[in-house]
This record gives structure tokens, C-alpha cells and sequence, in this order.
């Protein structure tokens, strides 16, 4: 456990990110809240959390093609990989990333999961893994299917894979999803349209990454996350009773 | 030229959508076999000082409906208010990991949380907060996590004097934060995300 002080959180912007409210994607309108944030700067609350260690990261865990039954899943094989930064371009270490996606058909092993597209008796749907030293993972997987979902009358999903991060600390805690380079979708899916820049859009969607690719084997999409930044060199500065 | 501010922007947020269990808590799903256990299933461990409680409530939408696809999770000092990862003060209780993850019962919408009360933290300035719990709620149709914090209503001198708390304009909102004690340790909050009763949520 490290007790190092790192400083407050960087405020969030919240215009970069989705509204709360938005009427294209249906079920926020009822979940939004609608009286505005209370906002303060972070605390000892925000600024510390959890810290994951190796030890309870099994060996299949960042491999969905094989972590479900041992047996190869369908699809196109692909690696997912990136590094975890924080808003100062530094790597963030030793950070859990999890993931979850459909199948290569578009299918998600869940009961409410209705789509016409079959399960892969072989595809579980999640990962996760540690960030290395420099805040770099990877993962490999199949290349999730696009699929419809209940919103109007045809809407599709883009291709995409859900991806839930940790910082060093509580309030750097991040849900996004990335999207693959090259699908008409992403322009379409009012989910990617919560968000109100394109700029902002364009970067959750990751680029085909060929020197990544291993010949004969799957190709790889380079996915980078950036989460809230943090004071911390001026503390680490900063004289006593300054 | 002025010189440029080059920083990165944090990744925009997308929502956890409805099949968050699959990635979170497989297990809990009905997905084993890849994790052997999900992880936070409780804040604390046997060995943990302090008082014992446990928290149970709801996640209420704007149209009264309970969300069964709600899923939180839990930060919280241990029983002296030190934090166990990355508090500059020093270590915590070894019972405590302060971290839980906490999924709405499938069926009723119901979640519990069992841990014990976490003592007073300070806030930047050095005032005392008063004991609470900080959330992070996601579930789909929220497009970026939600931050509140568990309070309880039997700290009534420490949540007069809790720096946060005093931050709320609208006082009569402070209690959508407060957990109702009901006896023996028992806690009882529900969060809205919205209208009447709607939650107090924070950018902090």
C-alpha cells in the first residue's frame, strides 16, 4: 500500500462528456437527474481507492477467446490494446481494466439478451487485466458483432467494447466504451450521439493498429484511456507550511 | 503565440449500459467458471473494528420504477477515518479494504451492504467531515457515473459540522443523503436519481 500523497483531482469537464439527459437515448430520461450537481473539489474520499495487485489476476483473464471454456471462441481475432494516462500524459500503473462485450455475432451471454444472432458456447464476454509500469494492457478477443437494441424502431449498436477503469483514486472511476475505426454505425448509434463534440466522439474510436497485428493470427486496435489528472507535482513540490 | 495548455482530456464516458453484470459481477450473473469469485463483495472483514452495520435501499427512477439493473460501488474510511489505499496519513485497520461493489437484487431491486461505520475524514481545510460512505452509480440510461455519498442520521453533531453537507443550499435535500437508522445497526436509504426525493449528486 502506498501512502503517498497525490493530490487533488482536476475538475471534470463536464461538456466534454455526455448530458445526463438526453432524449435519443431513451432510458436517460427517466435516470437523469435533473437538479444540478453539487460541486466542491475532491477530498480524501475522491483521492484515494483502490489499489489492485497482481496476485488476484488469473492468466486467461485478459484472453476472452479462451477464458470461458478453454476452448477457442468465434470470431475475428483481435488485440485490444492502449495505455491508461492521466490528463498529464502520465501512465498510470497497476490499475485494474475490465471489459465486456457481445459475442462475434452481436450477442451478449445474458437472460435479457433477446437477439436473433446464436450464443458462442465458447465466449464468456469479459476480461480484465492490471496496466503495466508505463499503464499499458492488452487484451484478446473477438471482434464483437454490431446488433439491434430497443430504442426506436432500428436502432443499431456500433461494434464496441465496454471498458471500466480505475485510477489512484475514487473519483478518476471511469465507464466508457471504445469503437472500432471504419463503422458507419458509430454515426448512427444515439448512444455515441449522447455526446455533444465530434472531437470528443472521435476519440473512443479506436484505430486499426497494424504494426499491433500478428501475421496470420489477428489483427489489433489501439485504444488509449485518459483519466482526470491530478496536482500532484506541485505537492510534491510544495515546502513545508507552504 | 500564446503557449499552449497541453493536456490530455479525459476519455469521455459512455454508459455502463444493461449487461454491466457480464463484466463486473459475472459470477453473480450466472457466469462462472472465468473469475473465482467477483471482486468487492464486502468492504470489510471479520477482523474489522468498529461498529458492525448494515445498509439496505433502492435505486428509484424518475417514473417511481426501482432499477434492477442498478449496479454501485462503495469507498469508505475504516473505523478511525483513514482511507486503506493512498491515504497520506498512514495505515488503516488490515480488516478493512473500504472498496465494495454492490448489485441490485435481480429481482426486487433490493442491495445491502454490510461493513462497519466509517469514522470522520478530513476535508481539505482540516474541518472534519462527518461519517459517510462515497458512491459511484452506474446502470444503463446513465451516460456518466453518478457520485453521491451515504451520510447517516444518528451523527447529528458531526453532519451539522461536515464541511460537504454545509455546501447543500437546498437544506431540506441534505436528507436524501442521510441513512435512517431502524435498530441494531440497521441503515435504510433509497437513492432517486430523479424528481421527487431526487438524490443530492456531486462533481467533486
Amino acid at each position: 500500500m502506498t501512502t503517498t500523497d497525490q493530490g487533488p483531482l482536476y475538475f471534470r469537464d463536464r461538456d466534454w462528456h455526455p448530458a445526463a439527459y438526453t432524449p435519443g437515448y431513451k432510458t436517460s430520461m427517466t435516470r437523469a437527474p435533473f437538479r444540478p450537481l453539487v460541486s466542491l473539489g475532491s477530498t480524501l474520499s475522491e483521492e484515494t481507492g483502490p489499489a489492485f495487485g497482481q496476485a488476484m489476476i488469473g492468466e486467461l483473464d485478459n484472453n476472452l477467446i479462451m477464458n470461458f471454456t478453454g476452448q477457442p471462441a468465434i470470431g475475428e481475432r483481435i488485440i485490444l490494446h492502449g495505455r491508461v494516462l492521466d490528463e498529464n500524459g502520465r501512465g498510470v500503473p497497476g490499475v485494474l481494466v475490465e471489459i465486456w462485450q457481445a459475442n462475434a455475432g452481436g450477442r451478449y451471454r445474458h437472460k435479457k439478451d433477446g437477439y436473433l444472432a446464436p450464443l458462442d458456447p465458447n465466449f464468456g464476454g469479459c476480461g480484465r487485466t492490471l496496466t503495466d509500469a508505463s499503464g499499458g494492457y492488452e487484451f484478446l478477443t473477438v471482434r464483437p458483432g454490431a446488433y439491434p437494441w430497443p430504442n426506436r424502431v432500428n436502432d443499431w449498436r456500433p461494434m464496441h467494447i465496454h471498458l471500466s477503469v480505475f485510477g489512484s483514486g475514487f473519483g478518476q472511476r471511469l465507464i466508457t466504451q471504445n469503437y472500432f475505426e471504419g463503422d458507419p454505425l458509430i454515426a448512427r448509434c444515439p448512444i455515441v450521439q449522447t455526446i455533444g463534440q465530434q472531437k470528443a466522439i472521435d476519440v473512443l474510436v479506436a484505430p486499426l493498429d497494424m504494426n499491433r497485428a500478428i501475421p496470420m493470427d489477428c489483427l489489433a486496435y489501439k485504444f488509449d484511456i485518459v483519466l482526470r489528472g491530478r496536482r500532484q507535482s506541485y505537492f510534491e513540490n510544495r515546502k513545508e507550511g507552504l | 503565440m500564446m503557449q499552449r495548455l497541453d493536456y490530455l482530456k479525459e476519455t469521455p464516458s459512455q454508459t455502463a449500459g444493461p449487461y454491466v453484470h457480464i463484466g463486473l459481477v459475472p459470477n453473480a450473473l450466472g457466469i462462472p467458471g472465468i473469475y473465482p469469485e467477483d471482486l468487492g463483495r464486502a468492504p470489510v472483514t471479520d477482523a474489522a473494528k468498529g461498529q458492525r452495520i448494515s445498509i439496505t435501499g433502492r435505486v428509484i427512477d424518475g417514473a417511481g420504477m426501482v432499477l434492477r439493473d442498478a449496479l454501485f460501488e462503495t469507498w469508505q474510511a475504516d473505523a478511525a477515518g483513514i482511507y486503506p489505499v493512498n491515504d497520506p496519513r498512514g495505515p488503516a485497520d488490515p480488516g478493512v479494504t473500504g472498496w465494495a461493489r454492490v448489485a441490485a437484487d435481480f429481482d426486487t431491486g433490493i442491495w445491502r451492504i454490510d461493513t462497519v461505520k466509517p469514522g470522520r475524514v478530513p476535508y481539505p481545510d482540516g474541518r472534519l467531515m462527518a461519517p459517510h460512505i462515497a458512491v459511484w452509480l452506474v446502470a444503463r440510461g446513465v451516460n456518466l457515473g453518478l457520485q453521491t455519498r451515504i451520510y447517516f442520521d444518528d451523527e447529528a453533531d458531526a453532519n451539522e459540522a461536515c464541511p460537504v453537507l454545509g455546501r447543500i443550499e437546498h437544506r431540506e435535500r441534505v436528507a436524501t443523503l442521510l441513512a435512517r437508522h431502524q435498530g441494531n445497526g440497521q441503515y435504510q436509504i433509497d437513492f432517486r436519481l430523479q424528481g421527487e426525493g431526487e438524490t443530492v449528486f456531486f462533481d467533486m
